[in-house]
């Protein structure tokens, strides 16, 4: 049986703080989303958003989004696994994470300087031989810049989930006679799968409503959720049509984090 | 704990001493102070040494606050909590903006050197008898090319010049709806203010035949791009083309006879103004042809200012492709405010022509 | 065993190196005399002594720190809150609606955040300025500090608060004695990443700003339409050498004090 902890307070600044902040917010979208833009009552921006054009936008967007994940986890997995294994493994972690307080826009210029015609990345390129070619504007240096931007926040969950992780539990794998791969696949996957959960969370929803890295690194050739909102409430001003996208974007999130549900939490 | 608590002394002493240094800066920079003018404008879109200047005369220290898109300004504005004495919209923000009731109506008679402006310049549309604006600067929309880049028989004089096939994956265009589909528009011969529906869906259907050309639909960036021989071509405003004619001498630039936009950045005084005397003050300094021809040669675009342009240095002033002779200056269009709705409909249509492209 | 592989050294190098190189480059060209980010033409302290003489610069800065601090400190404790909280429901459906609620702002596009707490603002009649940035930044900090405490707090075995219990330790005690410092390491995390959150945030500020007030990410935003100056490159490199210095002396003051007081942490 477990007693009370110190009290209920602390329930009441946190419940004023979802009340404001996070509650307030959506109800106001989501009464946004049935206005038109003269302000008047209308079901027509949920109407229009299942036109071919958003129809489109929507899958590309998760398209684009699911290539960013899985590219920052296949990377942030084993970037994890080996910074466990350094010996000042925190300020390491700390290190992934500092190029993050650099402002996004100025790494943004910098990549629009190494990746242009006459970039680093393109004199680099030609040390081996290989010709200049085009690199900005094009999906490869979209999904490279994006998984850039996003993977120091796939890296930590994981990380804390090894570092978390038991070490015997490996040794006693080991001691049974378990080749590495048997030991990773059966012991440590499923023990930093949480963590892995959570990693794809904060990467994926995010990488749905990306903007402004479409515009900059893309070229305008992808066109995210984020970007109709950004245009619907900066340039069209049509506030209704843009809430309606962020209404199917929050569902979009509500669903990814039910499937994503961390099961065990018994305690 | 002890960790903790130390970290959180530590953070809250920080936190006091910046606020302390932050005071004191803003007092010695007189910030602070009543006497104060508050200007909100396009980033880097005035000469430093003006503003200088105008402090040394009236003893007002001036604030310079920034904005990148006239929509971000008209929200700060519109919402009340701020107060700027001196806003430069464009044209047909300034039309929104005085028929939601956001403006002061401005003295003239504490605008004496208003009479050096080009009377071509005075009494648009947007704001018949220059009630609440002030011209400040104009551009139009052109092509900025790169002699070097591009195939030596490869003529840029028209619209629909840039539909050349040869020109492939080599155009950045503006990220912006009425350019683009009002460049579209003048290829067709038709109004760029146009609201029929079947011109504008032919003039959308025109630009998806030029997308194998385009290299990116892109917004300030492209100054950088041009200037790193990245494209051979950009679709933009003048100003922004002047600027990058400085940086590289293989660019040049062309405004296509068949017509364009002309469009213009005007002083205003917005309602919430706090300072409305000063604020004409500071109008009536910044149309002094003196002042005015500066601030022109440093900012590079083109000054309404008639006075101004004999101060200026006649290489520039005599430039047909950033002053135009008035036969082409006819042919420009000003933005007209086409309402919510129209707009709204040009934006879907750019929308639609950005997703073709994939 | 600790050795690691030449391969994996390999990896991690490349990881880093990419991970650095926009930064880098940043800084190389804050010496360039060319003016631009193109073509490295001499090398000058020019932008550098600049920054020194532009205090509107110098003002913002001062301002993002400020807002960063504060923020990281006011969510880090509503954030222990939120998450002593959490834990304190028993009801699974309640539960996971309040982990749900909050993560909502943790992964919403910043221009709804944005745009919705400016009409929030609006309606409530806030002026823009310091409070509006300071309020947003603390709202969207607060679910990150929850979601880097939650677990410390959820892995601590209940055993450890009964026995504290049984030794007749009163409620206060508990919390002070027992359960914070074994969630501090969550803690710390949690400050740290609000910091990182608010030091990186430009779409919520830009549009709950106002009357001057500014944050380095709007007004870097705002440069852009002449083209950024090499003096915010010259700006980048002194804060990244001083973020360094504090990173590392952090760490090695926490590591002393991680070795003198023993085995308390795991």
């Amino acid at each position: 049986m477990r007693q009370k902890k110190p009290g209920k307070i602390f329930l009441v600044p946190y419940v004023v703080w979802i009340a404001i902040f996070v509650v307030a917010p959506i109800v106001l979208v989501l009464y946004y989303s049935f206005l038109d833009i003269d302000g008047n009552f209308t079901l027509s921006n949920y109407v229009n958003f299942f036109t071919p054009v958003y129809l489109k936008m929507t899958f590309s967007s998760f398209y684009y989004a699911f290539l960013i994940t899985l590219f920052c986890l296949l990377i942030a997995y084993p970037t994890a696994y080996l910074l466990t294994k350094l010996k000042h493994s925190r300020l390491w972690l700390m290190l992934i994470i500092l190029p993050t307080w650099i402002n996004l826009l100025l790494k943004a210029y910098a990549f629009i300087g190494i990746f242009g015609t006459y970039g680093a990345a393109n004199a680099f390129l030609q040390v081996f031989g290989i010709e200049p070619k085009q690199i900005l504007f094009t999906d490869f240096s979209f999904i490279f810049v994006a998984v850039y931007i996003f993977i120091p926040f796939m890296i930590l969950p994981i990380y804390n989930a090894l570092e978390k992780m038991n070490p015997t539990l490996l040794d006693a794998s080991r001691d049974l006679g378990a080749s590495s791969l048997r030991t990773f696949q059966k012991v440590i996957v499923p023990l930093t799968l949480d963590g892995v959960k959570s990693g794809v969370q904060v990467v994926f929803i995010p990488a749905l409503s990306l903007f402004m890295l479409t515009r900059l690194i893309a070229g305008n050739r992808v066109i995210t959720l984020g970007t109709a909102i950004e245009q619907h409430f900066l340039v069209t001003q049509d506030w209704g049509m843009g809430a309606t996208i962020a209404v199917f974007l929050i569902l979009a999130m509500a669903i990814i984090m039910f499937v994503t549900k961390n099961r065990k939490r018994g305690y | 704990m002890k960790a903790l608590f130390q970290t959180l002394v530590v953070v809250l002493i920080l936190v006091v001493g910046l606020f302390f240094v932050n005071h004191r800066l803003n007092v010695s920079e007189g910030f602070s102070g009543s006497d104060t003018l508050t200007i909100y404008n396009w980033g880097d879109y005035l000469d430093p040494d003006l503003l200088a200047k105008f402090k040394e005369e009236t003893g007002l220290t001036v604030v310079y606050e920034t904005f990148d898109s006239n929509e971000a300004m008209l929200v700060k504005i519109e919402q009340g909590g701020t107060n700027y004495d001196i806003a430069v919209p464009s044209e047909y923000m300034i039309n929104k903006m005085i028929e939601e009731d956001l403006l002061l109506p401005l003295d003239h008679n504490k605008l004496p050197n208003l009479k050096h402006i080009d009377p071509r310049f005075m009494d648009l549309v947007f704001d018949p008898g220059n009630q609440y604006s002030i011209p400040y600067f104009w551009g139009t929309v052109g092509i900025v090319y790169n002699s070097e880049l591009l195939d030596e028989n490869i003529v840029l004089e028209h619209w629909d010049d840039l539909w050349n096939p040869k020109l492939e994956n080599e155009i950045f265009l503006v990220d912006s709806a009425r350019e683009v589909l009002g460049f579209s528009l003048n290829s067709l011969h038709h109004s760029l203010n146009t609201t029929d529906k079947e011109k504008l869906i032919a003039a959308k259907e025109k630009l998806d035949l030029l997308t194998p050309n385009i290299k990116a639909i892109i917004g300030d960036e492209m100054k950088l791009l041009m200037v790193n021989n990245e494209a051979g071509i950009g679709v933009t405003w003048s100003g922004d083309a002047a600027e990058m004619m400085w940086d590289n001498e293989a660019l040049d630039y062309v405004l296509p006879p068949e017509g364009s936009n002309i469009f213009f950045d005007n002083m205003v005084i917005p309602k919430t103004a706090k300072n409305v005397e000063a604020a004409h003050q500071f109008i009536d300094f910044m149309l002094r042809p003196e002042n005015a021809a500066q601030n022109a040669e440093y900012i590079g675009y083109s000054t309404p200012n008639l006075s101004a342009l004999e101060l200026m240095d006649p290489e520039i002033v005599n430039d047909e492709r950033f002053y135009p002779p008035d036969a082409v200056v006819e042919r420009l269009e000003v933005y007209e405010n086409l309402g919510k709705r129209n707009l709204a409909y040009y934006n879907e249509l750019f929308l639609e022509f950005k997703m073709h492209r994939k | 065993m600790r050795k690691l592989g030449l391969l994996s050294k390999a990896y991690l190098v490349i990881v880093f190196f990419i991970l650095y190189a926009p930064i880098f480059y940043l800084i190389y060209y804050s010496f360039n005399s060319g003016g631009n980010m193109s073509g490295f033409e001499s090398f000058t302290l020019d932008y550098y002594r600049d920054l020194t003489e532009n205090t509107r610069l110098i003002i913002i800065v001062i301002n993002t720190l400020i807002i960063a601090l504060l923020s990281a400190v006011i969510s880090t404790i509503l954030g222990v809150f939120g998450a002593l909280a959490i834990v304190e429901v028993k009801r699974n459906r309640m539960k996971s609606t309040l982990l749900a609620l909050n993560n909502v702002l943790i992964v919403s596009p910043d221009v709804i955040i944005g745009a919705s707490f400016l009409i929030l603002f609006t309606i409530v009649g806030i002026q823009l300025g310091f409070t509006s940035v300071l309020l947003s930044h603390v709202a969207f900090c607060i679910p990150i500090v929850v979601i880097m405490v939650l677990p410390k707090l959820q892995e601590m075995s209940p055993s450890l608060v009964d026995a504290a219990r049984d030794l007749g330790a009163t409620k206060r005690d508990v919390l002070m004695k027992v359960i914070i410092p074994y969630i501090s390491p969550g803690i710390f995390a949690g400050f740290f990443m609000a910091l990182t959150y608010s030091l990186d945030d430009f779409a919520v500020t830009f549009f709950v700003t106002g009357n001057g007030f500014s944050t380095l990410a709007v007004e870097i935003y705002s440069m852009a339409r002449m083209g950024i100056s090499l003096e915010i490159n010259a700006l980048t490199t002194i804060i990244f050498i001083i973020t360094v210095i504090v990173v590392l002396a952090v760490y090695i003051f926490t590591r002393d004090k991680r070795k003198k007081g023993g085995t308390v942490r795991s």
